[in-house]
């Protein structure tokens, strides 16, 4: 067993809402809900949900960039702290992460290289004289950049040429872990599987571990070796890929799979909205303590008691957590 | 050439004036399109996929140009008359675009945006427009149409909202809906509801035209497929002919990179090593050429012409064996 980066339990972040008129209580939206996450060293584990469902919130919580109001974050053993600057400078170091926008996530002031550099020496300091280019040039030449474009800006760059500069200063200070937020969404197919294929060479090289945020499931299936299922703030299913692709139980994960469009026009016809219903504005109820389960207003297979209670993660056999009251009646899918 | 497309396009070319000197976004394109048919686009970003019907309808930037011929139903868009082009953009053609909150205004509610389509046009009086407006709305399936007349944009969803801009494209009953990448900002459960709408508008005879890079999109709803490459259409074939057998090495290994949910996992994906062209570049021979892994010394020199059989074309000097084209 690798060593255990990333322990989160009980992970709750809320943002408040507006008051119900002037001296009504306030609102809150519930984006992260009590999520239990673990990421060993040199694990890809993906988080997968549709737009709003918290995903980004998560990350940004485990990178320290919101703060929750509830639940522990563990790095490498020791709890995190938000006010001790020392310790988190350290985390960041080894906890680094890419966006999905790669022009927008560099400085268009400054050439790939400063890009790179000013990482390098924000989270390890000063370097030697000449030591500081060595690094640079080499964290180029490992995302399969030449060196010679650390004196362009972004702009005389690519999408997926500026994809891998952000990935080169992300891995610069030689990271733990790389968190992946919706890193691959905006490239071209082609230069998609570039970076894909570049992500898990990494992983491959140092070790480095993934947490990679996707609604593209498909590309999930590929790099991650588990997959955590995420519905309104809570996780609804996690297993390993095997489990979550060959077997989906949460009525969830089926339906998001089912829509997942078929590259190939002789199995087209199997797309579609299986086992979904259509609800009106879909992030309400995450502003709302409802009783019962939240995908209920969807679920095709609801009955009485998931109204009233709010189903736990249950252990289905073999890691594969579920949290719904009928898993073990409905029909394996696929 | 058959004489019954809706939509032909000939010889299209669009360039931009650049302090940089031209750059040719659009080379020579010759397409058509026929009722009840759903034409796809693909191709990567800077391909020229979406400058291609921007320029068809006299949609450019400014020192954008367009040469070439676009007849819609007979009339010739591009002429020296803008008559034709006025009575057709927004009426007989309508078109959608990728963000929906960009094609809404912020401050006027679904049902103005939808009514003000055919008032401002005076094809409808108020009362019609109203029913119209309903009745597009059940069309692309919004949950309780009644109440979304009401409402204000980002009152909607994402997808919700990409519907409402469905609905404002079918108020005019156009013969052509051209929609450029309409649900890349989706998620893939609102994706799929979207699609359904526009397969629906296909099967009642609405010619569709979907650019698009997304290859699992296409095999979803496609009946034609144009691959294009640094403005040129490389490769055009039947949908399931394209997928089954690929002519142009392009086309096969985008298909090859296309992650899959339904094949065994390989350690690597294919990829297409290398970076599209900028489009500004000019280079003899065939655009593809060094990323090509059959590129041959006749590749870098001469362009290699679209060639056709049956219903499939190529341009390429080496097409994929397989298919009517190999040598």
């Amino acid at each position: 067993m690798s060593e255990q980066l990333l322990k989160v339990r009980g992970l709750t972040v809320r943002f408040p809402m507006r008051r119900e008129g002037l001296i009504g209580p306030r609102r809150w939206l519930t984006a992260v809900d009590a999520v239990d996450l673990e990421v060993a060293a040199g694990q890809s584990v993906g988080i997968v949900g549709e737009s709003g469902c918290g995903k980004s919130t998560l990350a940004r919580a485990i990178l320290a960039l919101v703060v929750p109001q509830g639940g522990t974050i563990e790095w490498r053993g020791q709890s995190m702290r938000l006010d001790d600057a020392a310790a988190l400078k350290q985390m960041r170091r080894e906890l680094q992460v890419v966006f999905q926008d790669p022009v927008g996530s560099l400085d268009p002031r400054m050439t790939i290289g400063e890009s790179v550099a000013e990482a390098l020496l924000a989270l390890q300091g000063p370097q030697a004289p000449g030591a500081a280019a060595t690094r640079v040039a080499a964290s180029l030449r490992e995302v399969g950049l030449d060196p010679a474009l650390a004196t362009r800006y972004p702009h005389e760059l690519s999408g997926g040429q500026c994809q891998r500069a952000a990935i080169a200063r992300a891995i610069v200070a030689r990271p733990r872990l790389l968190v992946c937020d919706e890193a691959v969404s905006a490239l071209d197919v082609s230069v998609q599987a570039q970076i894909v294929n570049l992500l898990d060479e990494l992983r491959q090289r140092h070790g480095l571990a993934l947490l990679f945020i996707s609604h593209n499931l498909a590309v999930v299936r590929h790099l991650c070796d588990e997959v955590v299922v995420l519905y309104l703030g809570r996780v609804v299913e996690r297993a390993s890929r095997e489990q979550i692709f060959a077997a989906p139980r949460h009525p969830y994960t089926r339906a998001l799979l089912a829509a997942v469009p078929h590259p190939d026009p002789a199995q087209a016809a199997r797309t579609g909205l299986v086992a979904m219903r259509e609800v009106d504005a879909v992030p309400q109820s995450a502003t709302a303590a409802v009783p019962g389960c939240a995908y209920l207003p969807r679920c095709p297979f609801a009955e009485s008691n998931c109204r009233t209670q709010a189903p736990r993660l249950e252990d289905a056999g073999g890691g594969q957590l579920i949290a719904c009251h009928r898993w073990r009646e409905l029909p394996v899918a696929r | 050439m058959t004489s019954d497309a809706l939509l032909a396009v000939r010889d299209l070319s669009v360039e931009f004036a650049t302090p940089r000197g031209v750059v040719r976004a659009v080379r020579e394109v010759t397409l058509e399109v026929r009722r009840g048919e759903c034409l796809a686009i693909v191709g990567e970003s800077g391909s020229g996929k979406s400058q291609l019907f921007l320029g068809s309808f006299g949609l450019l930037a400014a020192r954008g140009s367009a040469r070439g011929s676009v007849r819609f139903d007979g009339q010739q868009l591009l002429g020296a008359d803008p008559g034709p082009l006025r009575s057709v953009r927004g009426t007989r053609v309508a078109m959608v675009f990728q963000d929906p909150m960009n094609s809404l205004t912020p401050h006027l509610t679904i049902g103005r945006q939808l009514t003000e389509v055919v008032l401002d046009r005076d094809l409808l009086g108020p009362q019609e427009a109203r029913a119209r407006s309903l009745e597009a709305l059940r069309a692309v399936r919004m949950p309780d149409p009644a109440a979304r007349l009401r409402q204000y944009p980002h009152e909607l969803s994402g997808g919700q909202r990409q519907r409402a801009v469905l609905a404002m494209a079918l108020m005019t009953e156009p013969d052509l809906i051209v929609a450029d990448e309409p649900t890349t900002a989706l998620d893939v459960t609102v994706q799929a509801q979207v699609l359904d709408v526009l397969r629906e508008a296909r099967d009642r005879g609405l010619a569709l035209v979907l650019i698009t890079h997304d290859l699992g999109v296409v095999a979803g709803i496609a009946d034609r497929v144009a691959v294009m490459y640094s403005g040129r259409i490389v490769e055009s074939a039947p949908v399931r002919e394209l997928f089954a057998a690929p002519a142009h090495p392009y086309t096969a290994a985008l298909l090859r990179s296309v992650p899959r949910l339904d094949t065994p996992l390989a350690d690597r994906l294919a990829s297409i090593e290398g970076q599209p062209p900028h489009p500004g570049e000019e280079r003899p021979g065939c655009a593809f050429a060094p990323r090509c892994p059959s590129a041959m010394e006749a590749c870098r020199s001469s362009l290699p012409r679209l060639r056709s059989a049956g219903d499939r074309s190529v341009a390429c000097h080496l097409p994929c064996s397989g298919t009517a084209f190999a040598p």
